[in-house]
This record gives structure tokens, C-alpha cells and sequence, in this order.
């Protein structure tokens, strides 16, 4: 791989974070699915997944456990296809043993994060996502300080319509006021069901709570995605679902999120 | 970045390894800690151990995976705990940056108040006390952007500055993960007996996967594992009485994982969107629609978890 030798992220157009206070909210699920989304709009895209203690992008993108190599610039990510067109850097991929729990206190998260951040070849990108654990702790800060050096666009942050999830997506919008990262938008994922069976009924699953903290805060609402079978499944299995699905509203909700990022990246 | 090999987890501050094994190298606190300045026991330990004394069972609710519903089932353990009137329960949420169960517990803008023996904890019932950071903060936007050993500091606090009084049980929920809140939760109740965790999951492989790393954990810091409960398993729609899978168990489930590793598969609790509801309006579940084949799954798991207790004095 031919590099230059000026910063892994010095050919990186943009930066953006995934973030919610909430766990299990979808933030890896809305991570790989915006990658799909913008590859399929042509864009040069990469992932890095900075969860320690429970990495899933490798298996929602069905790379399984490949052997990661260094070249001069760094680690030289994952591609998921022969263009080239999708790369990715898990933690997930330092680990000998996947059922090997990784029990490390903050410190030796940050001085980890620090150096893996900075230490992936990324080459040219459009748009490097940044799959993170919940919450607002040491992680966190360690991505943010890291990335900063660079630049940052800016933070998606993912929520489920229930309470239980905004509230705690709230202190999140509190977070990033305070560490200076700007709100390029709030996702509401799980809002509603799109049910196998018939179509009777959607609104058994709650619904709008995402949009209504997006304007309790004035927040951008970058739109909602519904709980949906076929995508946990495609998840399962790493399948792409822009691909196997592309008439589903699911898709067609997904790639209109990602449209909204795009244009607010490229505004500026 | 090579050194992260299978043993290549924080031996612990106050260990003999501290500072010194392998993967130390590249820890900023390395120095610090092979100064030996770190290896004195903290003298919380022992305080902890006799405050605690008078709690006859201790559960921590865990899981490697967010969202799979640790909240929902510590607190619904809780209130069925409590539905015996002549026991006294408490509920501790140890999640420092997203504690959801004052919510849950219906308890939202509620503060703790400072007595003479301690933090009083915020009650329910006569019997029923919950103690989260959720009542330290002034308002609902508050971040709490702390870093691991201000969170250890915390839980410190809650278990030995909190009036708990004299329990049966105790309940503690924690965050996703293996990190510094479930570290310090085990080391500071190292000096009491823990009758041990109930590990939830939901039925993808993409939670089984970090749910067995949480496993390892239990081993590894000898926690014992009072059985696994499937969180979300299967969909009965309570209007039409269709049944779907949302999170398929592709590789099994949590039925599978519990065979292969020899544990005991406590029970399934179906998704319910009326269990989401009742989280939100902080009533429960178990009184809203007592009748429901998920409260059902939750009172067999209760029991089962009691007969697993009751062995434990
Ligand atoms: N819209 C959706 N429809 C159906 N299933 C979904 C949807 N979004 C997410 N899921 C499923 O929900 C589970 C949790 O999602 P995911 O792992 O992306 O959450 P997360 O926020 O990254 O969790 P964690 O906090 O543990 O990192 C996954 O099994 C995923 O497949
Ligand atoms: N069986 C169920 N059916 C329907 N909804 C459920 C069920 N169990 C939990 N929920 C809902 O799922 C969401 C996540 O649950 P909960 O907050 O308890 O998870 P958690 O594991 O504690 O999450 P975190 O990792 O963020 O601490 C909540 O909105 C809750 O009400
Ligand atoms: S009534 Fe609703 S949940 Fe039940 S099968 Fe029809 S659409 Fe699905
Ligand atoms: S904090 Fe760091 S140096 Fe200290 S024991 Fe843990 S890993 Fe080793
Ligand atoms: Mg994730
Ligand atoms: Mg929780």
C-alpha cells in the first residue's frame, strides 16, 4: 500500500461520531448500516470500532476474525469487498480469544484507545464512523482526544423512542456540549414495528420519542428507523441489506438518514 | 499492541501483580501501582464487609451487552421480592453514567436526603429502597462524564455510606461490560458473601457473543452465577396472538450458550412493548398485567433464583 506518511487521518474527509448514553439502542447496528447505506451511494467509507468490552461490528459485517497487518503507517484496516470501497478497524481484532473477556479499568482503556486511534492506515476516505460502548466515560474522552488532534464533524447520536433511552440520551446531548463535539443529528432506531405478519398494526412499539427530544433540545432529527425482523436477521448473518432489501422501508429510512448526514457534512 | 493476549486483563490495583504483569506494560498508572503505593488494602473493604453484614443475600444483576434489559429485570426482581411484605429489599443501580432505574422505579426527580448514620435511601414501600446517582443529579440534562476511578469513588460510597438498614435481599444493577464499575463492585463486596449474578441476555448471537465474555469475567473474579434469564425472547403481538421472532436466536439462544457452558437457563421473558410502557411510567409490570405469560416468566424466574438463594445462608 503506497501511504503518505503525514497522520492516518490526514486523508480522511469526515469524521463522525455514534454515540448514546443508552445501551443496545442500535449504535453499532446504525453505524454498519449508514457504511452500507453510503458505499451504495459510492462514497469511500471506513469504521472504527472502539468498543473494548463488546465489539459487533466484525460480526454485523461477517469479517469474522481476520489476521490484521502492519505497514508503515500503521494497521492496515479490514476490507469488506475488492474495491476496497468499505475498510474497518475493530479492537475486536487484537483479541486471541473471542470469549475472553477484556476486565481493564480506565487508564489502561485510554492509553489502548489512544494509541489504536491513531495507529490505523486509513488511506483516503469520505467518511470514517466512529462505533463507540454507551455511556459517557473514559472511552469516550479517549476517542475524542485522539480524534481531535485531527478534527471531528461532528456526533449521530442513536435513541429508541422510550424514555428509559432519551432520558439517558439527554445527558448525552450535555456531554457533548461539554466536550465541544457538534449534534449533526438524533436517529430514533426500534421506532415502531414493521411486522411480518400483516400490516395491520405498527404502532404496538412506541414511536416519536426520539423526535420529540430532538425538538426539546433543538436538535437536527435525522429520521427514525423501525424495529424490523428482516434487518436483526440480516444482522445476524452480516448480510448487506441495502442490498438484499432495497424496496423495504426499513432501507428506504436508512439511506434517507444518510443522505441528511451527507448533505449536513458537506455544507461545511 | 501485540501484548493483548488471553491473560491480558488488569490484575487489580491492590493485587501482588499490580504494576508488574504483563499487561501492565503500556497502563499509565503502571508506575503508581509497582511502587506497591496502590497494594494497601482499601480500608473501605472491611467497612463495607461489616456494614453488609446485615444483608442476608446479595444479587448483582449483569451482562456484557447494553440494553438487553438489566434495569428492567433488577427492578422487577425487586418488586417481586418485595411483594412478601415481611421482607426488606433494596435495589442499588451502579450504573454511573445511565442509571435508569429511578425511572423505572417511578422515582424521578426524587433526592437522597443526608442523616445522622449516612445517605437515606430513596423508599418505594415500607420495604422497598432504591439507591441510584440518578438522585445526586439537579436536573435531567445532567452529564455525569466521569472517568473510572471517580465512578469506583461512587460505588464506594453507595455501599458504604448508604442507611440500608438490616435487608434480606439486595439487588444491584450494573452497566454493560466488563469495566472499572464491575471490578469495583466485586472487590469492594469482596469481604461479604455475594450469593452470586444473574446473567441476562437477549437471543442474537450478537449479545450472546459479549454475554460470554461476561461469563469469563464471573470466572475469573469467582463470582458465582445463580443461572441465565433470555430477555426478549420471541414476540406473541397481544392483539392478534401472532408470534414473531425480533431477535432471532441464530445460533441457538441463550438455551444453547447455557448447555455448552453448563449453567442454568433460569427462564425466557418474551417482548412485551407493555413492559416498555410500564418502564416508562415507572409502574410495574408484574401489577400492571399480572396475567401476561412475560409476568408469568418472571415470577418462575424469581422463584427459581430463590431456591438457588435459599441454599446461600
Ligand atoms: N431497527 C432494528 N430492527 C431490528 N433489530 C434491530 C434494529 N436495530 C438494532 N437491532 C438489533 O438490536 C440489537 C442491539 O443493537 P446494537 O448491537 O446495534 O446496539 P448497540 O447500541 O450497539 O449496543 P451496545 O450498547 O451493546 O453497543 C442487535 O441484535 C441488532 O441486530
Ligand atoms: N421483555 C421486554 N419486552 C419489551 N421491552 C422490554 C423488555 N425488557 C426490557 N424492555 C425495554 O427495553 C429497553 C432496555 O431495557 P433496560 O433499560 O432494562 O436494559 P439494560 O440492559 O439495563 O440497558 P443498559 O445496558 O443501557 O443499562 C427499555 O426500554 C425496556 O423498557
Ligand atoms: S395485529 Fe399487529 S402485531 Fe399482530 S400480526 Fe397484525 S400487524 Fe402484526
Ligand atoms: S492499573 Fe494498570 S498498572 Fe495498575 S495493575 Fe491495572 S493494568 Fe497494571
Ligand atoms: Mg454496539
Ligand atoms: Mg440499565
Amino acid at each position: 500500500m503506497e501511504q503518505n506518511n503525514d497522520g492516518s487521518l490526514a486523508l480522511v474527509r469526515h469524521v463522525v461520531l455514534v454515540l448514546s448514553g443508552k445501551g443496545g439502542v442500535g449504535k453499532s447496528t446504525i453505524t454498519t448500516e449508514l457504511a452500507l447505506a453510503l458505499r451504495h451511494v459510492g462514497k469511500k467509507v471506513g469504521i472504527l470500532d472502539v468498543d473494548l468490552c463488546g465489539p459487533s461490528i466484525p460480526r454485523m459485517l461477517s469479517v469474522g476474525r481476520p489476521e490484521v497487518h502492519q505497514c508503515d503507517s500503521g494497521w492496515v484496516p479490514v476490507y469488506t469487498d475488492a474495491q476496497k470501497s468499505l475498510a474497518l478497524m475493530s479492537i475486536g481484532f487484537l483479541m486471541e480469544d473471542p470469549d475472553e473477556a477484556v476486565v481493564w479499568r480506565g487508564p489502561k482503556k485510554t492509553a489502548l484507545i489512544g494509541q489504536f486511534v491513531s495507529d490505523v492506515a486509513w488511506g483516503e476516505l469520505d467518511v470514517l464512523l466512529v462505533d463507540t460502548p454507551p455511556g459517557t466515560s473514559d472511552e469516550h474522552l479517549a476517542v475524542l482526544e485522539s480524534l481531535k488532534k485531527h478534527k471531528v464533524d461532528g456526533a449521530v447520536l442513536v435513541t429508541t423512542p422510550q424514555a428509559v433511552s432519551t432520558g439517558d440520551v439527554r445527558r448525552e446531548i450535555t456531554f457533548c456540549k461539554k466536550t465541544g463535539v457538534r449534534i449533526l443529528g438524533i436517529v430514533e432506531n426500534m421506532s415502531g414495528f414493521v411486522c411480518p405478519h400483516c400490516s395491520e398494526c405498527s404502532n404496538i412499539f412506541s414511536k416519536g420519542g426520539g423526535e420529540e427530544l430532538a425538538k426539546l433540545t433543538g436538535s437536527v432529527f435525522l429520521g427514525s428507523v423501525p424495529l424490523d425482523p428482516l434487518l436483526s436477521a440480516s444482522l445476524e448473518e452480516g448480510k448487506d441489506f441495502t442490498t438484499s432489501f432495497p424496496d423495504s422501508a426499513t432501507f428506504g429510512a436508512i439511506s434517507s438518514i444518510s443522505q441528511s448526514l451527507l448533505k449536513s457534512l458537506e455544507s461545511d | 499492541m501485540e501484548e493483548m493476549t488471553q491473560n491480558d486483563y488488569c490484575p487489580g490495583t491492590s493485587s501482588e501483580q499490580a504494576g508488574k504483569s504483563a499487561s501492565c506494560e503500556g497502563c499509565p498508572n503502571q508506575q503508581l501501582c509497582a511502587s506497591g503505593a496502590t497494594k494497601a488494602p482499601d480500608p473501605a473493604i472491611a467497612e463495607i464487609g461489616e456494614k453488609l453484614s446485615v444483608v442476608k443475600h446479595k444479587i448483582l444483576v449483569l451482562s456484557g451487552k447494553g440494553g438487553v434489559g438489566k434495569s428492567t429485570f433488577s427492578a422487577h426482581l425487586a418488586h417481586c421480592l418485595a411483594s412478601d411484605g415481611t421482607k426488606e429489599v433494596a435495589l442499588l443501580d451502579v450504573d454511573i453514567c445511565g442509571p435508569s432505574i429511578p425511572r423505572i422505579m417511578g422515582l424521578e426527580g426524587e433526592q437522597v436526603h443526608q442523616s445522622g448514620s449516612g445517605w437515606s435511601p430513596v423508599y418505594v414501600d415500607d420495604n422497598l429502597a432504591v439507591m441510584s446517582i440518578g438522585f445526586l443529579l439537579s436536573s435531567p440534562d445532567d452529564a455525569v462524564i466521569w472517568r473510572g476511578p471517580k465512578k469506583n469513588g461512587m460505588i464506594k460510597q453507595f455501599l458504604r455510606d448508604v442507611d440500608w438498614g438490616e435487608l434480606d435481599y439486595l439487588v444491584i444493577d450494573t452497566p454493560p461490560g466488563t469495566s472499572d464499575e464491575h471490578l469495583s463492585i466485586v472487590q469492594y463486596l469482596s469481604s461479604t458473601n455475594v450469593d452470586g449474578a444473574v446473567i441476562i441476555t437477549t437471543p442474537q448471537e450478537v449479545s450472546l457473543q459479549d454475554v460470554r465474555k461476561e461469563i469469563r469475567f464471573c470466572q475469573k473474579v469467582k463470582l458465582p452465577i445463580i443461572g441465565v434469564v433470555e430477555n426478549m425472547s420471541g414476540f406473541m403481538c397481544p392483539k392478534c396472538k401472532n408470534t414473531s421472532q425480533i431477535f432471532p436466536p441464530t445460533s441457538g439462544g441463550a438455551e444453547k450458550m447455557c448447555a455448552d457452558l453448563n449453567l442454568p437457563l433460569l427462564g425466557k421473558v418474551p417482548l412485551d412493548p407493555r413492559i416498555g410502557r410500564s418502564c416508562d411510567e415507572g409502574k410495574s409490570f408484574l401489577n400492571e398485567v399480572p396475567d401476561s405469560p412475560a409476568a408469568e416468566a418472571y415470577r418462575r424466574i424469581v422463584q427459581s433464583e430463590l431456591s438457588f438463594s435459599a441454599h446461600f445462608l
